[in-house]
């Protein structure tokens, strides 16, 4: 038995032909009934892998609906390419992407920070995008891959914020001085299972190496106020109620606060902001970006979705709703964002961040940080 | 069983045969998942397992089982005191009570978690007032840290109880009567009657309704990490996420599973000799009338545990949502409804029909092979639902590239992914995640209908299906709906299963509200949580009407 199965896309029409030589009429009548059904079935199976004529493109993202979808909107709406979304944590997404392989209908990944974009170009299920000097001469090198796997669009700033009736700025000065006894039971930080601490260490192991990032842990962790619990906004409201005096937080949850209900803005109206490191490499800083996948099936689109959120108004868009950067140093800030003051980044290259993630974990265990 | 006459046995021996290959098959595909998981405990142990085991495994094992201890505590203690008072006795506000008291199983155990530290943690309100009324400050007072281990045992008590409360009514409601009189006509009183009869009497259905509340203790994520408590499941993800090792971290939920497969057994063994069946019929045991003083502190009792599990954070919820909800209900708003109403529905009645074939089928074949191949389908439940998902998501996977590799090599055709990323893979998910809820209350049911009534009406020609139709199925009416409505909910609430395997631009009320919690923005998830809440309402007063109509309950 053999069958050819001819696919015309241009008429998406699919004609199948069946050549079979069979002896007798009675096992010709059956297998014919076999052979109607089992073209049948391919048929069905055959249409659905087909591409639809609509150009679309299908997006992970480990950013949040809210955070994303406003701009995959008014790209669709711009371009007339339907953009389809799933949302979900940025290591469950790229799990899926992994054990879909080729078949994956993803053409484009977002995370939330370097890490995971890291993960993902060691999977293999990123592609590079090598013809878009766009994306190349706008972004910043340290914070894009060098083989142009993936590229980051909004950078997020690990600030301290510090109560103003308690902490003057001049007691304050780098994450490594929040090491120091002065600072005994005064510290509040989240758990060191969040992304932005385990980056915020993988970082001090690079400037600072492995056994004096040890130290710094054991003295960090002595000095916290209570044991690390809740969110970023909850360290801010425990700096303002008293319970602590400094804390380490991204700082567009501050900005969130100011611009939230009376009851958190009387909270974030207690604290200021500190930029840490300003005289030495500079404040610790985490990217959310975005990849083309290996398996896209539309890279070119994929690759024109990239650069519209690199594009001036979406730049803007990340400063104005969510209080991050925008990861285009040209493009000017929000309101909130010019009040904090201008800052010195540290330069160090994101993938670091990614590289050393496991050993700042390990280093956060070692040193009872839960 | 051994008077029953041979030819009768013969007939019903072939007649059963089909439910026997029906229940294996069922019972291994629903198995893959956890198999999958448990697979990973063949391949290689990474270095990071001297890592984990000098630094932070021996937190994991002893905080959860400290957690799952102080929950089966709670969940026992609140869940009988609920039962026997909504069946065996009669106090103001009963009739109200019986139902109300299923609303905490509504609200995720990660959203009270949130509430509860809006209003008790150092910054809240609570503290806060005491600090302005008595001028204190920081350190001047003691007061219970909500995000603690404690907190977590209290958050996860008081949403879990309802598993312990629904199957242990249950099982005193169909009590025999004769039982209970002849306790009290021997000169027992209403207590000792509770401990020496009754108590053990509702032993299977108690026990199946606190292994369901500490399975999903082992399985809960979002309260202890909110909480900052370290357990399994929090090393599980740390593994996984942080470390960036997902085969260590299936290793230790394989690891988690043996655990609770050992505790399944321990449990078993215990009553293994024991039979607890009830007569079909009998008169319906009166209610101990509770008035003055007495009848006041039962109302106060279960005020008591509605206010905590419900009342006090829907409150919170309403407060929140009345602030914004004009921003947050729209039109999406409402495919979220749908979205969230048709999954539950159904992924609780595929849940129920698996359950009622793995259940019967296993009362009708009672063999080894049988009885572990049922265990093992039903052991999702205890499994973190991301992990879960992975389990579901890669064979799924491998099926379609596989499908899709043949295909191409055949007859160059691509047939992409069939399965994955559909709805189908995501109800196969929740029906291996959440079988053992409807399987347990299914069993339950079953255990308490004697084997000598399905024997008479086979010894009288009907085969096991005509019997389960005509027989159980009218007698289980109650443990039946109370699966539904179990799965129902808990597919409602679902959070990580539902974000990893669901289809493009399909979101479901629980999706949004952890958005926007994980957001922190609790005020804005206040919208879609309350929803959920509402909506898992139905089918409890479905429920309480059904038991009603049924006599069962006689409420």
């Amino acid at each position: 038995m053999k069958i050819q199965l001819a696919l015309l896309p241009e008429m998406r029409i699919i004609s199948i032909r069946i050549n079979n030589r069979m002896e007798t009429d009675v096992s010709l009548s059956r297998s014919t009934f076999f052979h109607r059904l089992l073209t049948m079935v391919l048929a069905i199976l055959a249409s659905t892998a087909l591409p639809s004529t609509a150009a679309e493109l299908n997006v992970y993202s480990a950013r949040k609906e809210a955070l994303i979808k406003p701009l995959l909107d008014k790209y669709s709406a711009e371009t007339g390419v339907k953009v389809n979304l799933v949302t979900g944590k940025g290591d469950a997404l790229l799990t899926r992407l992994k054990t879909e392989g080729r078949n994956s209908p993803a053409d484009v990944l977002i995370t939330t920070d370097a890490g995971r974009l890291y993960r993902a170009h060691q999977a293999g299920v990123l592609q590079p995008i090598t013809d878009s000097p766009t994306l190349t001469m706008q972004i910043p090198a340290h914070l894009r891959s060098d083989q142009g796997d993936w590229f980051g669009l909004s950078v997020r700033a690990r600030v301290i914020v510090y109560a103003k009736d308690r902490v003057k700025p001049s007691e304050l000065s780098t994450y490594e001085n929040l090491a120091d006894p002065k600072w005994k039971g005064r510290i509040c930080i989240r758990s060191s299972s969040n992304i932005y601490n385990q980056s915020l260490v993988a970082s001090m192991l690079a400037a600072n190496g492995e056994g004096n990032t040890d130290t710094w842990l054991q003295g960090l962790v002595a000095n916290f106020a209570r044991p690390p619990q809740g969110g970023d906004r909850d360290q801010i409201k425990a700096v303002a109620a008293g319970q602590c005096d400094v804390a380490v937080v991204n700082s567009y949850y501050f900005g969130a606060m100011l611009q939230a209900d009376n009851e958190q803005r009387a909270a974030a109206d207690k604290v200021a902001l500190f930029w840490p490191n300003q005289g030495y490499r500079g404040t610790h800083i985490n990217i959310s970006g975005a990849g083309v996948t290996a398996s896209a099936k539309h890279p070119d689109q994929a690759r024109e979705l990239i650069e519209f959120l690199a594009r001036d108004e979406s730049q803007r868009w990340y400063a104005e709703t969510n209080n991050e950067y925008p990861v285009r140093p040209d493009i000017p800030t929000s309101e909130i964002l010019k009040s904090w003051g201008d800052f010195k980044a540290d330069e160090l290259d994101v993938t670091v961040l990614g590289e050393r993630n496991a050993a700042a974990v390990m280093a956060m265990d070692r040193a009872g940080w839960r | 069983m051994e008077i029953t006459a041979a030819p009768t046995a013969l007939a019903a021996g072939r007649q059963a045969s089909a439910w026997r290959p029906a229940l294996v098959f069922t019972a291994s595909v629903l198995a893959v998942p956890v198999l999958v998981v448990c697979a990973s405990l063949a391949l290689p142990f990474s270095e990071t397992w001297h890592h984990l085991a000098d630094t932070v495994l021996q937190d994991y094992v002893i905080n959860s089982l400290l957690l799952m201890l102080g929950v089966g505590a709670g969940t026992f203690v609140l869940g009988v005191s609920a039962a026997w008072l909504s069946a065996m006795c009669e106090y103001p506000g009963r009739r109200f009570f019986s139902w109300a008291l299923l609303l905490p199983m509504a609200m995720p155990a990660y959203i009270i978690a949130y509430t509860y530290t809006g209003l008790l943690d150092f910054a809240g309100p609570v503290q806060s007032g005491l600090r302005a009324t008595f001028d204190w400050g920081y350190g001047d007072y003691y007061f219970p840290e909500i995000r603690s281990l404690g907190g977590a045992v209290c958050m996860l008590s008081l949403v879990l109880y309802p598993y312990v409360y629904l199957l242990a009514r249950v099982a005193f409601a169909e009590q025999s009567t004769a039982l209970l009189e002849a306790s009290r006509n021997l000169g027992r009183g209403p207590w000792q009657t509770l401990f020496q009869v009754a108590l053990p009497m509702a032993r299977p259905a108690i026990a199946a309704g606190v292994s369901l509340a500490l399975m999903e203790t082992l399985a809960d994520y979002g309260t202890v990490d909110y909480f900052g408590v370290s357990v399994f499941t929090t090393g599980i993800f740390r593994t996984w996420y942080g470390l960036g090792e997902l085969i260590t971290a299936a290793q230790l939920a394989a690891f988690l599973l043996l655990f609770v497969f050992a505790l399944i057994v321990l449990e078993r063994a215990s009553r293994n000799r024991l039979r607890f069946h009830h007569g079909a019929a009998g008169k319906l045991h009166p209610r101990i009338r509770l008035g003055g003083w007495r009848g006041a502190f039962c109302s106060l009792v279960a005020a008591g545990i509605l206010l905590l599990g419900f009342l006090l954070p829907a409150g919170q919820l309403l407060v929140w949502a009345l602030d914004n909800w004009r921003e947050t209900i729209d039109i999406t708003f409402l495919t979220l409804v749908g979205h969230s109403f048709m999954l539950a529905a159904i992924a609780s009645v595929c849940c129920l029909l698996v359950a009622l074939l793995l259940g019967y089928g296993k009362r009708l074949h009672p063999g080894k092979v049988e009885v572990s191949a049922v265990r093992i389908s039903a052991m999702g439940y205890a499994v973190p639902g991301t992990v879960i998902a992975v389990g579901v998501l890669m064979p799924f996977a491998w099926l379609d590239n596989a499908i899709d590799s043949f295909m191409r090599a055949q007859f160059d055709v691509s047939t992409g992914l069939l399965l994955s990323g559909t709805l189908f893979a995501l109800v196969f998910a929740y029906v291996v995640r959440y079988l053992s809820v409807s399987l347990q209350s299914v069993e339950a049911g079953l255990s308490r209908i004697r084997h000598s009534i399905d024997e008479s009406a086979r010894s009288l020609g009907s085969s096991p299906t005509r019997v389960l139709r005509r027989i159980h199925l009218p007698m289980l009416r109650g443990s039946l709906l109370t699966a539904l409505l179990l799965v129902f909910v808990d597919v409602l609430k679902e959070l990580p299963a539902t974000l990893i395997l669901r289809p493009f631009n399909f979101n479901t009320l629980a999706v949004r509200t952890y958005e926007l919690a994980s957001d922190e923005r609790l005020a804005d998830a206040a919208t879609p949580a309350l929803a959920i809440v509402l909506i898992g309402l139905l089918p409890v007063f479905l429920l309480t009407r059904g038991m009603r109509e049924n006599g069962n309950g006689h409420d």
